[in-house]
């Protein structure tokens, strides 16, 4: 479990970076807190011949307002995101889930950019991000693009960042009032990687009937999931045991989960429509209640 | 949380009585230099010259090695030497093993792979990184054979044979048969039978296997700094596969062991190959395993099947038990295998009167990492199986499943009580045991909390386990694997015992220093000897100095030392008192001769010798040292010079199998009740542990908070192998759990919060009345945990006969119910 030989870079600057990027192209690999990509390089599961360390790289750690949206920059920890009170005061989702990602160490370590970038199909943020309509700031040498989360994410572990790009930033909306939210996961551990986990938030109206919902599960594709059948049903009613029932059944008949070790297909589908119910009735609750706190 | 029992004087209240610091908490005096890094473990050695090794393994379960090319490997900068496994073969002999089964074992494949991960190779390179780099440039050629995975499969005539030798894969195949069995079926008003599946898991430590070794070419001693902990009967068998004298092969064994639980036992393979690496060489060889190496080719325990069927009464006695048993010892039956089974032979009935039993057992071999010892060794599986059974014979005769266990205890006026099967249980209550588990966990309470989530549909369901706890193994055990004639030759050497030694000193100054053989793998032996000494010789703990490294060339030791097999709280603490009484009685004898007055009329108090009837006449301890150290004119003759003793502690009742088969396999019996709340999330599968209970009896108590930790993590290590952990393989015998991903282990989270209760019943036959107590929960939490879950499942037909109950396996029987048997 020793990493094979590459060469090493740690460049100061973005500018630094992206002339590394496209100098060395598909032959290298970006490190940020490294929680996946040195166990990925302890295990030779992948050999690349140059690292490039971006922790000395400056500007890429903040979270922000900016154009009514909560920017947040590719090497902000994961913990920041649990302890930030704009984080929690503009997408309150955000900071509790955050608490699903690994565990406190990994999370001190561990990066936004990172977990957005490496793509794992059962990483929380991208199934966050897909369900908000996340953008991602993405650069290189040629300029800026944004891109949206539905777009970026494409398979496996896949995006469709270049190899000579780098993500910088990623945009989540500022949640509304009247707005609750769940991220509701099943893991063999605390701490581990979601077997299914399905996140959702729900914005009421002063009746209580529901004027936007947004849904994405993990563990049952390869990408996070979502789709707006799902999230149709749920506009323009009140949230009620049977308007869940038929969210969970539809999602459950949506999803094409996949068999492995410690979970079979069936388990998958037939969990995600529950966890979506638990989910929804969660940010339904806080829904209600905050819409009753802005009175 | 510790209970203490109401109306139970408990250990450390009879402890207090007696001594001062036996039965108290007193902390580890091991915590401080662990917990700052300046433990010393096998990897912070660094010998002159040292290299580094890496194992090439095989990707393959089962093939014909065509050719092994390593000449890229050679040339590549920093490799000093490649050895292969043909090398193995020519400079090596087979592993000696104590069965009659003819195949061969070497430390790495010869001619054939026969399970994922088996070393083809080593790399000797300047470091470890460049060792690694060298493995993928070897070439090596494989020619495929069809894989045996599952135990069943192994026995099936058409299946494929792993050592052609052989001509089947059975490592050993014994029949014992114990009272009348067929007499109790006969009369028998009920008769069940199951079939159970018991997973392969491990036990994880901290620090995985280390290995150093260095070859002296001029003296031909192979000198090994590993953390191998014993029992030291396989430094025999290493010494026979390198083809050296005993005398020339030598064991070091550092002061830290960052945990083993039986699993480094089974290191000495790796202690062969890594010393012919070291001989090639010609410099020292440090091979540490990495994780992934420990997750594919460590040691486990066995996968096994098991048929049950028992004899009942109608009243729930249990007359007669019939149990066929597979045990998948993987590749290569490895001693100390198949004491998986053949440990347990003495308790095979746990805490029940049962007097009937026959075992027709197999260990057969298959294209899986070989097997060992791990913590629980044997016991788990025989109680998952027996407790089960007990549920069972309940559900039929509509009995409590507490009643049909207490229906079937051995009465404490029957203690000491032997076994049909030879094992004699040392002392015991095991009705005040039960009395107890009950009485904490408020068990009408919790019928009725599971009646009120029954009508609400909840899935909640209380376990409950009991089990014998054997402790210190009879080294004789063993041999019942071979069969009463083979045993019965001229010539063979019968096998029995289990002793330990200590040896204690005194310096000039009268302070002390003790030196053990037990190979501490963070058990807190240096703490408990400290505490043991400072009572026998009323002096304080922090007085007594505890090394506790292990070296074959400097000290005395035995077959049986190390620590394994729960020996240390009954053998290793046996023999410190009695080292530190054979001191003390030298202390009042040389005090005798200098005060001239007999000995009878002499007491230490307070560190000085003082006449009984005269209290006028009196020496301090420490002059006592002095003299003996400083001025040996006044020595009498006959009083050594200098202040060391050491003492030899053995059990009276450890003697060879009969021509019966009948074994004491222990020598001292604890025993432990258990009762295990859970509730099963329908949606998910997930079996989550509402309450635990858990009562031991595991005699005197020395320290308390040591005990406590050992009862977590055994029931912790216990709750993995049912909830959790299994070193999975697939049909093709492909390791699927190769890393922590895969191979899922509760940690701290998982645990759930015990609460423990005790009870004391001193063993006669240790000094301080102490018995084993670190296995005990992960003996019993396995069935516990399977008993909650079936009687959570109960109310829609479900069985439990299999572990692991995780997530998916679960969710499957409540979503998807199919004929069972996989």
């Amino acid at each position: 479990m020793k990493p094979a030989k590459f060469e090493y870079h740690d460049p100061h600057s973005i500018e630094e970076t992206l002339d590394l990027l496209k100098q060395y192209g598909w032959d290298a690999k970006i490190l940020a807190g490294g929680q996946s990509l040195v166990p990925t390089l302890n295990f030779r599961l992948a050999s690349p011949k140059v690292i490039i360390d971006i922790n000395k790289v400056k500007d890429l750690d903040y979270v922000q307002e900016t154009d009514g949206k909560l920017a947040i920059g590719a090497m902000t920890r994961q913990t920041t995101l649990e302890l930030s009170e704009m984080v929690r005061s503009k997408c309150g989702l955000l900071s509790d889930a955050t608490e699903l990602i690994g565990h406190p160490q990994t999370r001190n370590r561990g990066t936004v950019g990172g977990s957005i970038v490496h793509a794992d199909p059962t990483a929380e943020l991208t199934a966050i991000a897909l369900a908000l309509d996340a953008e991602m700031v993405i650069v290189s040498t040629e300029g800026k693009r944004t891109d949206s989360a539905d777009d970026f994410f494409i398979s496996v572990m896949t995006t469709n960042l270049e190899p000579e790009e780098m993500l910088v930033e990623v945009r989540f909306p500022v949640l509304p009032s009247r707005t609750g939210w769940a991220f509701e996961e099943f893991a063999l551990r605390h701490g581990d990687f979601a077997v299914v986990g399905v996140t959702t938030t729900i914005t009421l109206d002063a009746d209580e009937v529901c004027t936007d919902a947004r849904l994405a599960a993990i563990g049952v594709d390869e990408t996070a999931f979502r789709d707006s059948s799902v999230e149709e049903i749920l506009k323009g009613e009140k949230i009620t045991d049977l308007v869940l029932q038929e969210v969970g059944d539809k999602l459950s008949e949506k999803v094409d989960p996949f068999d492995d070790l410690h979970a079979s297909a069936a388990q998958r589908k037939h969990l995600v429509g529950a966890l979506a119910k638990r989910s929804l009735q969660k940010a339904k609750t806080m829904a209600v209640h905050n819409s009753k706190r802005k009175k | 949380m510790v209970v203490a029992p109401p109306k139970t004087k408990t250990a450390k209240k009879e402890a207090q009585e007696t001594s001062k610091y036996v039965g108290q908490s007193v902390k580890r005096r091991e915590d401080p230099r662990l917990l700052t890094g300046r433990g010393t473990f096998v990897d912070d050695i660094k010998m002159p010259n040292m290299h580094h090794a890496a194992i090439l393994r095989s990707p393959r379960p089962h093939a014909r090695i065509i050719s092994i090319d390593p000449s890229k490997a050679l040339a590549h900068p920093g490799v000093t030497t490649v050895l292969t496994g043909a090398e193995v073969g020519d400079k090596s002999l087979p592993f000696p093993v104590g069965v009659v089964a003819p195949f061969k074992y070497y430390s790495a494949a010869v001619d054939k792979v026969r399970y994922v991960g088996e070393p083809v190779a080593v790399v000797v390179a300047s470091d470890r990184y460049v060792a690694e780099d060298a493995l993928d440039l070897i070439e090596v050629e494989y020619d495929p054979l069809p894989p045996v995975v599952k135990p069943e499969d192994a026995l099936d005539p058409d299946a494929a044979i792993l050592h052609e030798e052989l001509g089947n894969n059975i490592g050993c195949h014994r029949e014992l048969d114990y009272g009348d069995v067929d007499g109790a079926f006969a009369e028998a008003d009920l008769i069940l039978k199951e079939r159970f599946v018991f997973p392969r898991y491990s036990s994880l430590p901290l620090e995985t296997y280390a290995v150093i070794s260095d070859h002296d070419a001029t003296t031909g001693v192979v000198t090994v700094r590993s953390n191998f902990m014993g029992p030291f009967s396989m430094h025999a068998v290493t010494a026979r596969a390198l083809n050296i004298d005993e005398n020339k092969l030598r064991f070091i064994v550092p002061s830290d062991i960052g945990g083993s639980f039986g699993i480094k036992s089974s290191i000495y393979p790796y202690i062969v190959l890594i010393s012919l690496a070291a001989i090639k060489a010609g410099r020292p060889v440090k091979w540490i395993e990495d994780r992934q190496e420990h997750l594919l080719a460590s040691s486990c325990q066995t996968d096994r099947v098991a048929y049950r069927e028992v004899a009942v009464k109608n009243d729930g006695t249990l007359t007669g038990i019939k149990s066929k048993v597979i045990e998948n010892v993987g590749a290569y039956l490895r001693a100390p295998e198949p004491a998986c089974t053949f440990r347990p032979i003495g308790n095979f009935v746990g805490p029940y009167k049962v007097q009937n039993v026959r075992i027709d057992a197999y260990d057969v071999m298959t294209n899986k990492c070989p097997t060992g010892p791990n913590r629980g060794y044997g016991c788990q599986q025989i109680y998952f199986e027996q407790e089960r059974m007990m549920d069972h014979i309940a559900e039929e005769l509509d009995l409590d499943p507490i009643e049909v266990r207490r229906r079937n205890l051995i009465p404490a006026e029957e203690i000491p009580y032997t076994t049909p099967m030879g094992g004699i249980y040392d002392s015991g209550n095991y009705q005040k045991g039960m009395d107890l588990v009950v009485e904490m966990s408020q068990y009408e309470k919790l019928r009725q909390k599971q009646e009120e989530a029954r009508k609400e549909n909840r899935l909640f369901g209380i376990g409950i386990a009991t089990g014998i706890d054997p402790s210190v193994s009879n080294m004789g055990y063993i041999t019942v694997a071979l069969p009463p004639e083979v045993r019965a030759k001229p010539g063979y050497l019968p096998k029995s015992g289990s002793a330990e030694s200590a040896t204690i000193q005194m310096n000039q100054r009268g302070k002390v220093s003790v030196s053990m053989n037990t190979t501490p793998q963070g058990q807190g032996h240096e703490t408990v000897v400290s505490q043991i000494v400072a009572d026998e010789l009323g002096i304080r703990p922090e007085d007594v100095v505890v090394i506790d490294e292990f070296d074959t060339a400097k000290h005395g030791w035995f077959i049986s030392s190390g620590t394994y097999a729960s020996r240390f709280a009954s053998v290793g603490t046996s023999a410190a008192v009695l080292a530190a009484r054979k001191l003390k009685k030298k202390i009042i004898r040389l005090a005798s001769a200098l005060l001239l007055v007999s000995e009878d009329d002499l007491v230490i108090e307070g560190g000085t010798v003082v006449s009984k009837s005269d209290s006028e006449k009196s020496i301090t301890v420490k002059r006592v040292a002095g003299t003996a150290h400083w001025n040996l004119e006044l020595l009498p003759d006959d009083i050594e010079a200098g202040l060391q003793a050491r003492a030899v502690f053995r059990f009276p009742s450890n003697v060879a199998p009969d021509s019966q088969d009948r074994v004491n396999s222990s020598n001292t019996y604890g025993f432990m009740a258990e009762i295990c709340v859970v509730e099963v999330d329908r949606d998910s599968g997930e079996v989550k542990i509402i309450d635990w209970f858990s009562v031991h009896d595991a005699g005197t108590v020395i320290n308390p908070m040591l005990m406590e930790g050992q009862i977590y993590g055994g029931a912790l290590h216990g709750i993995g192998g049912a909830l959790y952990e299994e070193l999975s393989y697939d049909d093709e015998g492909q390791m699927l759990a190769g890393n922590f991903m895969q191979y899922v282990c509760p940690t701290s989270v998982e645990a759930p919060k015990l609460n423990i209760g005790h009870i004391c019943s001193p063993s006669p036959l240790t000094p301080l009345g102490s018995k084993g107590a670190g296995e005990s929960s992960t003996e019993t939490a396995p069935a516990a945990v399977a008993s909650a879950v079936a009687d959570a499942l109960r109310p829609l037909g479900i069985n439990i006969n299999e572990l692991p109950l995780n997530p998916k396996k679960v969710w499957t029987l409540i979503h998807e119910p199919q004929p069972e048997n996989n």
